[in-house]
């Protein structure tokens, strides 16, 4: 696969590096693993298949050999020799094709899976882009023009597509699911009722390290510096200035400002595609109704979203 | 202990709140036994100043058969269970204004020489509570008293990597380029995150540290060896 346009940020991710946060080195790996699994499923690969994730307007590139990919995620046009082709969809494609994903029109982030996986060598366990600490993927940095990556050799699969019902849409103002705390008492009543009631905008200065948003005033009970303690996925930092950030898959593993909540797992992903500009709502659960709702995010990925097509 | 849950897939262990040798010794002790009971479910730790946050697999342990089993076990975390620590030296050149360009402005702050400043910071024995923010970035304990400083009014945008420095009550060595309000007072060549090296973390959880000064003849003869990845750092 050689990049002929790389997109403002285009990184290769497999599912995460895990057990190096203890040594400062966050997961990374997809913003939004719901969309990234199902690419790799479209093409036959195991979830963990490594794979691109493109940001706000995809790349362009072109295959030397026959292979299948699929494209999910952020509503990014796609064309395959400049002809308008499905996203959500296993795509077959011959030597010499040209495929290109244009600017999203809803969501931010999108995922390439390539038949087989994208062979980069793996570091700590992983082929996931830890961009600022120029670890993984290719050369620990984002993809640029020309560049080759080889496509693992696999049988063609079977194609499919992912039911229209099933596919998530990333317009409108999302409600995220959150677990208050872990330092939800260092916030007044006040500061909880604007977290879990009024919107929230996101801002530009937004990427995979952490969410940036901007709403009403979270306040504080009794400052905002903690002795520092660990940051877990989807944790909500509120600094002295009580606005909130969200943090993502490329966050620091440790950090001493408040948490008023953390967004489930499940719902990440929903964050990492609200656009600058565009706004969210925050809705608390208890941790047994979290882990309820995964269970049920679970079995939507497992059944009743495959449609054969001929 | 306290339990306060970090969304669906993390759980924040809480101990006493405050920063003592003692308290993050048990953090670290109850990080250890998790570790080598291998509980069911959990996915990874993270060890800070007074607390340990345990990620786990909800669709393998519950929440509550989780804490209860991590109450259990950690009153027996404690010194006793954690195997013999590792001392790391990191050699350090001060007495060059280009890599401890705040060594003589900080010595002049604190009323020593700076040859006096060099030699309680290099004579001190240093332990890492934990590793944290930046790949590889250690939090330790240790400094002596005199060298309490209050931090830079105005905190540099860009410090070197291996850049040594002191603010507060704290010893910090820099792992990667980053804004920072330390005073610098000297540079190891010693890289403490490389993602290009096999191993890329120096410092773990736990380590002792100590500061071998260097003249720069030494600094840059190791820092070539680096460069060579033919350098092995002296850790016993």
């Amino acid at each position: 696969m050689r990049i002929l346009d790389p997109g403002p940020q285009t990184t290769v991710q497999d599912l995460g590096r895990f057990g190096q946060l203890r040594y400062g080195i966050p997961p990374s790996g997809p913003v939004d693993g719901f969309a990234f699994v199902l690419a790799n499923r479209l093409v036959g690969n195991p979830d963990g298949a490594a794979a691109l994730e493109c940001t706000l307007v995809g790349p362009r590139f072109e295959v030397s050999a026959s292979c299948a990919v699929a494209v999910t995620g952020a509503d990014m046009p796609v064309t395959v020799n400049g002809r308008e082709a499905p996203g959500w969809t296993t795509l077959a494609l011959r030597p010499g094709d040209t495929v290109k994903l244009g600017p999203a029109r809803a969501g931010v982030r999108s995922y390439v899976a390539f038949s087989g996986g994208l062979e980069v060598p793996p570091v700590m366990g992983s082929r996931s882009t830890y961009l600022r600490g120029r670890l993984g993927g290719l050369e620990g940095r984002a993809l640029r023009k020309e560049d080759r990556l080889r496509v693992v050799a696999a049988p063609p699969p079977r194609p499919w597509r992912v039911a229209r019902r099933a596919l998530p849409d990333y317009t409108g103002e999302p409600t995220v699911r959150v677990v208050l705390g872990p330092q939800a008492d260092r916030f007044t009543q006040t500061g909880i009722d604007a977290l879990l009631g009024s919107a929230y905008a996101m801002l530009p200065q937004s990427d995979r390290m952490g969410a940036r948003l901007s709403g009403e005033r979270i306040t504080h009970a009794r400052g905002h510096d903690i002795f520092s303690d660990g940051i877990a996925l989807g944790s909500i930092q509120v600094p002295g200035d009580g606005q909130p950030i969200v943090l993502l898959v490329d966050r620091q593993s440790t950090g001493g400002y408040t948490k008023v909540a953390t967004v489930c797992s499940f719902d990440v992903g929903r964050v990492g595609q609200v656009r600058p500009g565009q706004s969210l709502r925050f809705r608390a659960l208890t941790v047994h109704e979290a882990h309820r709702l995964l269970r049920e995010s679970d079995a939507v990925l497992e059944a009743g979203l495959r449609e054969e097509i001929a | 202990v306290r339990f306060l849950p970090a969304g669906d897939l993390a759980v924040l262990v809480e101990f006493d709140e405050e920063i003592s040798v003692e308290v993050n010794t048990r953090v670290r002790a109850l990080e250890f036994l998790i570790q080598q009971k291998g509980l069911p479910g959990v996915v990874e730790t993270v060890p800070a100043f007074r607390s340990l946050l345990v990620y786990y697999d909800p669709r393998a342990v519950g929440y509550d058969a989780l804490c209860a089993s991590i109450a259990e076990l950690s009153p027996q975390a404690t010194t006793a269970v954690l195997p013999p620590s590792r001392l790391v030296e990191l050699p350090c050149c001060y007495d060059d204004p280009e890599l401890g360009f705040d060594l003589a402005a900080a010595a002049r702050r604190l009323g020593l020489s700076t040859a006096e400043l060099v030699k309680l910071h290099s004579d001190a024995e240093y332990l890492v509570y934990f590793i944290g923010f930046t790949p590889g970035l250690p939090y330790m304990t240790g400094m002596p008293d005199p060298l309490t400083i209050a931090r830079l009014p105005t905190p540099r945008t860009k410090t070197p990597a291996g850049s040594v420095g002191i603010g507060g009550t704290q010893c910090c060595v820099y792992s990667v380029e980053s804004p920072g309000g330390f005073w610098i007072l000297g540079r190891t060549p010693l890289r403490l995150y490389d993602p290009a090296a096999p191993e890329p973390i120096l410092l773990r959880p736990g380590d002792r540290v100590r500061f071998r000064a260097t003249d720069r003849g030494e600094y840059d003869r190791i820092a070539a060896r680096v460069d060579a990845r033919a350098y092995v750092p002296v850790i016993t």
